[in-house]
């Protein structure tokens, strides 16, 4: 499968649903406007300061919070590639892996990793590297059967492969 | 090895003679739940599926309630969608304006939720039907795609934590107030991936509005579900209610539990969590500091039922709300609507300075019916004080139990229902 490679965003405890596509755009469910706002309440320079591929990290429980898909549908149609985590809120786990987001916990990088390190990470055996402090971690595998969602690049085409 | 209460349940749907934590299983679903918010997504991923339409029109529940009656063009236009689905596919429990309520106040009431049940739902406080003995969890939107086409979803069965709740508690001790206080102690995470399965002698002094309420706010520890024993008092709730017969399962004398908190119900005081998460408690007797409020929400699906809006209309009863204060009562379904009409509480909110909305979950997310403005603060009976969550990123929502809301809103600053003469 293929390799995320970019600069980091850091962000820390908790970081909520809310905060990653606030409610006053619930009124839309279109992944480029949801975009737009991403991370706006939390981080209003986001949008200014990432590039598409780039690599979002965050400590423990990230995605908490509400149900909303559209979080990590705007996290994802604004161009980052994978979100690393020292854990994720299980309904935005289910969600992120349901709709194509890579995402990947890992408490060592999560720690390790700061806000404008380059880190890479490939996706078949988890090993995420950071190429400016020079280390490696080793990622949290997913389980056979998720990896196979995830393969079929999100549930539906899992179903409709099924 | 013994199975916890929600492992029984799941595997009994998903074919199994038993399960155990971290194993992987296909459930079938008793209902899969959506709202004007989530259900559009999922419609539209349901689209790009290659299947005839839903697996059964009768175990599909679509409740408009977020932005409901619409509050912009927008929002209306999501609402169409799923109205139109809901014509298409001849769905059963679609819940128009006029018959709807705030989605998790109304499905026990309809008698859609029974004990023994599995059910899934597009938003996150599905974990409320915990209350009747069903193992029911919050999911996306593509997770209720999936779930309205197949009928299954996968789980990970999830390990547990018991709590065990001891005595009677004191008279202004609410369920919220309970949650409040275990979501203090073990954190907006401590229940992460897990079940929350509550026991103890404590729960006969609960109602069902107070076991609703507890079950409601698993997710803000991070909970996949919150469960309670099936007790007289439940079944008599199911059978006043719904044609289904439930199932009753309990968990085996031997689960193994990641760990067991006691808690003495007689020990808890009324809670109030600060800005900006739910984790952020305070009883009520240590807050010393008077914090004024422009804001008091009385409501949603975590405080929008009966026993609520009782008990903030007898603490309003014959009393004013404080100057400048905007007090917003939203009961929970149009029949806790009429009820409140009927018991003259409606006429209570409204003598007291207060307003009363038709159901929505509008100011819980602020998406209308009560946004705030810039450093504005809220004293709200609702789950979620997050950042931004009720308006603008610099206001702040204490959450808190109905009564003191209620109590907060006639002092114009947090108070307990003590402090009320």
């Amino acid at each position: 499968m293929k390799e995320a490679h970019g600069t980091v965003i850091k962000y820390g405890d908790n970081v909520d649903t809310d905060v990653i596509i606030p409610a006053r755009y619930l009124n839309s469910s279109d992944p480029a406007e949801l975009a737009t706002h991403c991370m706006e309440d939390l981080d209003k320079d986001f949008l200014k300061r990432m590039k598409p591929g780039d690599i979002m990290v965050a400590t423990k429980n990230f995605g908490c919070g509400s149900s909303r898909e559209h979080a990590p549908i705007a996290i994802k149609a604004c161009g980052i590639s994978c979100v690393i985590a020292e854990t994720f809120a299980r309904i935005f786990y289910r969600n992120a892996i349901n709709i194509g987001l890579p995402i990947i916990e890992c408490p060592e990088a999560a720690a390790g990793i700061d806000d404008g390190d380059e880190v890479s990470v490939d996706f078949d055996s988890g090993i995420i590297t950071n190429v400016t402090k020079n280390v490696t971690y080793k990622g949290q595998p997913f389980p056979k059967f998720m990896q196979k969602i995830i393969d079929s690049e999100g549930l539906v085409n899992y179903i409709n492969n099924k | 090895m013994g199975m916890t209460m929600t492992q029984k349940i799941l595997a009994a749907h998903a074919g199994l003679e038993s399960v155990v934590a971290g194993q992987l299983i296909e459930a079938d679903l008793d209902l899969v739940l959506g709202n004007d918010i989530t259900s559009p997504v999922a419609i539209h991923e349901m689209d790009k599926m290659k299947v005839d339409g839903v697996f059964n029109k009768d175990k599909i529940a679509l409740v408009p309630d977020h932005f409901v009656p619409n509050k912009d063009i927008k929002s209306a236009e999501h609402c169409k969608c799923v109205r139109e689905f809901a014509l298409k596919n001849n769905i059963t429990n679609y819940f128009e304006v006029g018959q709807m309520g705030i989605e998790h106040a109304l499905l026990p009431e309809k008698g859609l939720t029974v004990a023994g049940d599995v059910i899934i739902g597009a938003d996150s406080h599905t974990c409320t039907y915990g209350a009747v003995g069903a193992f029911s969890t919050g999911v996306g939107s593509t997770d209720m795609a999936a779930g309205m086409a197949t009928g299954k979803a996968w789980f990970k069965v999830p390990s547990a934590i018991k709590f065990v709740l001891k005595n009677k508690p004191a008279k202004w001790v609410s369920g919220k107030d309970i949650i409040l206080h275990i979501i203090g102690m073990i954190g907006v995470d401590g229940a992460l991936y897990k079940s929350m399965e509550f026991t103890g002698d404590g729960i006969a002094y609960l109602s069902m509005d107070d076991r609703f309420t507890i079950a409601n706010m698993a997710i803000e520890a991070g909970g996949k579900n919150g469960i309670f024993p099936v007790d007289e008092l439940c079944l008599k709730y199911i059978s006043e209610h719904s044609d289904r017969k439930p199932v009753v399962y309990e968990a085996d004398p031997d689960a193994e539990y990641d760990e067991v908190i006691e808690i003495d119900l007689s020990s808890l005081e009324p809670t109030v969590a600060f800005p900006h998460l739910p984790e952020n408690t305070r009883t009520i007797s240590d807050i010393k500091e008077e914090i004024k409020i422009d804001q008091v929400v009385i409501g949603s699906c975590t405080n929008g039922r009966m026993d609520d809006l009782r008990t903030a209309a007898a603490l309003l009863k014959g009393r004013h709300v404080a100057k400048g204060m905007r007090l917003i009562v939203i009961p929970g379904t149009q029949k806790i609507y009429l009820d409140a009409i009927e018991e003259g509480l409606v006429r209570t909110f409204i003598e007291a300075g207060g307003i009363v909305s038709t159901p929505t979950c509008g100011p819980c997310l602020g998406g209308y019916m009560g946004v705030l403005a810039e450093n504005e603060r809220c004293v709200s009976t609702t789950n979620r004080n997050f950042i931004g969550r009720m308006g603008h990123i610099t206001s702040e929502i204490y959450l808190a139990s109905p009564a003191v809301a209620a109590a907060s809103a006639i002092k114009g600053y947090i108070a307990g229902p003590d402090s009320i003469e």
